[in-house]
């Protein structure tokens, strides 16, 4: 019995994310009172790995292999699931995210593996096998049973933070065997926003909808979120309008997002927007309408009007460093 | 080329969530059920690649694994264009299941494209998609945002932390759409509800498989505390509280 983390990297690099992977599933090895094993697969630098070390990750097996760096669900389900069985792994975690997204499910076919995604803490119970995630996008929680001798789950980003624990790190080179029939799929193009701070891993993250008013106003959110460090995200009416592009349009149909802080400025908080956002640590309302229901679900509210209160709170923030 | 778009029926997005039988199965009396609406907005671009002469799409049908209450929604698929609607009946409580299901049908029924959305809004599980690839050894292709056909070839752009890639993959393909992969959902014309009628809604019996997960309990979010509104000429306060109180700056 063992426990796999897939520890995903982007180009060569780790995230925060990763590292609550990490995090989590040592501690759930030790509650199993089994082995924990992360596995790695991409070209990924030895003093990167040894990064994972400090929270926790004993033995990493590294698939250090150029023909991997970019991500083909395929392919990636083949090397966990083959290491899985060479090392008797029976739960096997990665993070909620594109990737995991895309792995997680094929491991679970592979290996006749129950599944479950965005798993919101450690198991409720270990036996049986009892997670508990969000359901109803948001309006509920829901404990799901695994009943299947293997286990997959994918956690929530911010479900469980960091626990240092600083251990020496052992690293193993695996190279699989892959049928080339397997990389089907081709990249053409490539297009990244290096500039900007990425919604998914954001921290605070500035969100702005249709009380704007117009696309002309959005100087505004862009020098909060600038003093704040934070991305940008808005509401769906605005992506829909294209005022905004559609890779910032948060909520049920767009991104859902779990940062520390969320601002919502002129959002009137519809239940399908919120369903995006309401895992936020902490929610930031501005809004002209005090009846507005964003304000139910806020921790702060100001009841005002955007042009005006965001030039003074980024004066504020700036004023505070 | 044949389509096959997988869609699940969901309750409308705004419903009040309530649980029955001490919080173990979800209260469906009085839920209005709708296509999940990545599912309505996968069935959209499908009709599309159909309409786009250049295109060699003949056929654009939906799928669904559940009771006969789905079949409403599977008519309004129908109404909105797709050409047949099929229901393997069973209940869709495990997404290994599911995905089992539309598999054995694919396995005796070929499509060249498959879509399916990110995730049901109700169980949001995230999984049926990416399973059936697996289960029909397909290739397949997650965070799609947009699709088009070129010849004998499907190219996608699928979102990646930060921005996006342009994919050239062949067929049989699973896509897993989200946001961006068609503008508006299509609502039914009368002219399509009214040709609806004549399309075939194919009812299909459950092969024997196995479910390996279950649902064992709900709980509702505990109420939030209330929201403590700050005067907006002194936003300095608002800081400070973001600081000391909620320590998130
Ligand atoms: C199936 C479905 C899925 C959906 N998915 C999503 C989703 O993923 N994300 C999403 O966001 N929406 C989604 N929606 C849409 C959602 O229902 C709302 O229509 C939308 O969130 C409203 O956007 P908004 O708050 O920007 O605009 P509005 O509802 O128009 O609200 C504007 C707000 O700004 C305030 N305001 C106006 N002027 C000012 C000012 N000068 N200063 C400050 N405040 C001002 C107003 O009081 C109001 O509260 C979905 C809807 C459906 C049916
Ligand atoms: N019962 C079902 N019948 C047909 N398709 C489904 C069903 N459940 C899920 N799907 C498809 O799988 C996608 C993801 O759903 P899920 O994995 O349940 O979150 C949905 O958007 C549908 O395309």
């Amino acid at each position: 019995m063992s426990v796999i983390a897939f520890a995903k990297n982007w180009n060569g690099k780790f995230k925060n994310s990763t590292y609550e992977l990490v995090s989590y599933t040592r501690n759930l090895a030790s509650q199993l009172n089994t082995q924990l094993i992360v596995v790695s697969i991409g070209e990924v630098k030895e003093e990167e790995l040894k990064s994972l070390g400090k929270y926790g990750a004993e033995r990493i097996i590294s698939v250090n292999d150029p023909q991997m760096n970019t991500l083909t669900s395929r392919v990636y389900a083949q090397v966990i699931s083959e290491l899985a069985e060479i090392e008797g792994a029976d739960t096997i975690v990665m993070s909620d995210n594109e990737s995991g997204k895309a792995i997680a499910p094929r491991i679970s076919v592979k290996m006749k593996a129950g599944m479950v995604s965005a798993v919101l803490e450690l198991p409720i119970s270990m036996n049986p096998f009892v997670v508990k995630k969000g359901a109803f996008s948001g309006k509920a929680f829901e404990h799901v049973q695994i009943d299947s001798p293997v286990k997959v789950i994918t956690i929530a980003k911010n479900c469980f933070g960091f626990t240092e624990n600083q251990v020496d790190v052992s690293i193993e080179e695996f190279s699989p065997n892959l049928d080339a029939a397997l990389f089907k799929i081709q990249v053409l193009e490539e297009e990244k926003q290096t500039n900007k701070v990425n919604l998914a891993d954001a921290d605070i993250v500035v969100s702005a909808g249709r009380g704007m008013r117009s696309p002309d106003n959005w100087g505004v959110v862009e020098e909060l979120a600038d003093a704040l460090g934070a991305a940008t995200a808005c509401s769906r009416p605005v992506s829909d309008e294209g005022w905004r592009g559609h890779e910032e349009h948060v909520g049920q149909t767009g991104k859902v997002i779990a940062p520390n802080l969320y601002f919502a400025a002129g959002i009137s908080g519809a239940i399908q927007h919120v369903a995006g956002v309401s895992r936020s640590k902490c929610i930031v309302a501005v809004n002209t309408d005090p009846e507005a229901p964003i304000f139910g679900v806020a921790d702060y509210g100001i009841v005002g009007d955007v042009m005006e209160v965001l030039p003074k709170l980024t004066e504020a923030i700036r004023n505070s460093k | 080329m044949k389509i096959l778009v997988c869609t699940s029926n969901v309750p409308d997005t705004t419903t009040k969530v309530k649980f029955k039988e001490d919080n173990t199965l979800f209260d469906d009396s009085g839920v209005q059920w709708i296509i999940n609406p990545w599912d309505e907005l996968a069935l959209t671009r499908a009709l599309e690649l159909k309409e786009d002469a250049g295109n060699s799409v003949d056929e654009v049908s939906v799928i669904n694994v559940g009771g006969a209450q789905t079949d409403a929604t599977l008519r309004k698929a129908l109404a909105i264009g797709a050409d047949k609607a099929f229901r393997i009946d069973a209940c869709a409580a495990d997404a290994y299941y599911v995905a089992g299901q539309i598999a054995a049908y694919l396995k005796e029924n070929p499509f060249d494209i498959v879509f399916s959305g990110i995730e049901s809004s109700d169980y949001n599980g995230s999984s049926v998609g990416a399973m059936i690839a697996e289960f029909m050894n397909y290739s397949g292709v997650s965070s799609v945002t947009s699709v088009n056909i070129e010849g004998d070839d499907v190219i996608l752009y699928r979102a990646i932390p930060g921005g996006k890639q342009k994919i050239k993959a062949g067929v049989p393909l699973v896509a897993v759409v989200q946001k961006g992969i068609a503008k508006e959902p299509r609502i039914p014309a009368m002219r399509g509800i009214m040709m609806a009628r004549k399309k075939p809604l194919e009812v299909m019996p459950a092969k024997e498989m196995e479910m390996l997960t279950k649902s064992v309990k709900f709980e509702l979010p505990k109420a939030k505390g209330a929201c403590k509104m700050i005067d907006a000429g002194h936003v300095e306060q608002l800081v400070e509280l973001l600081k000391n109180e909620a320590k998130v700056l």
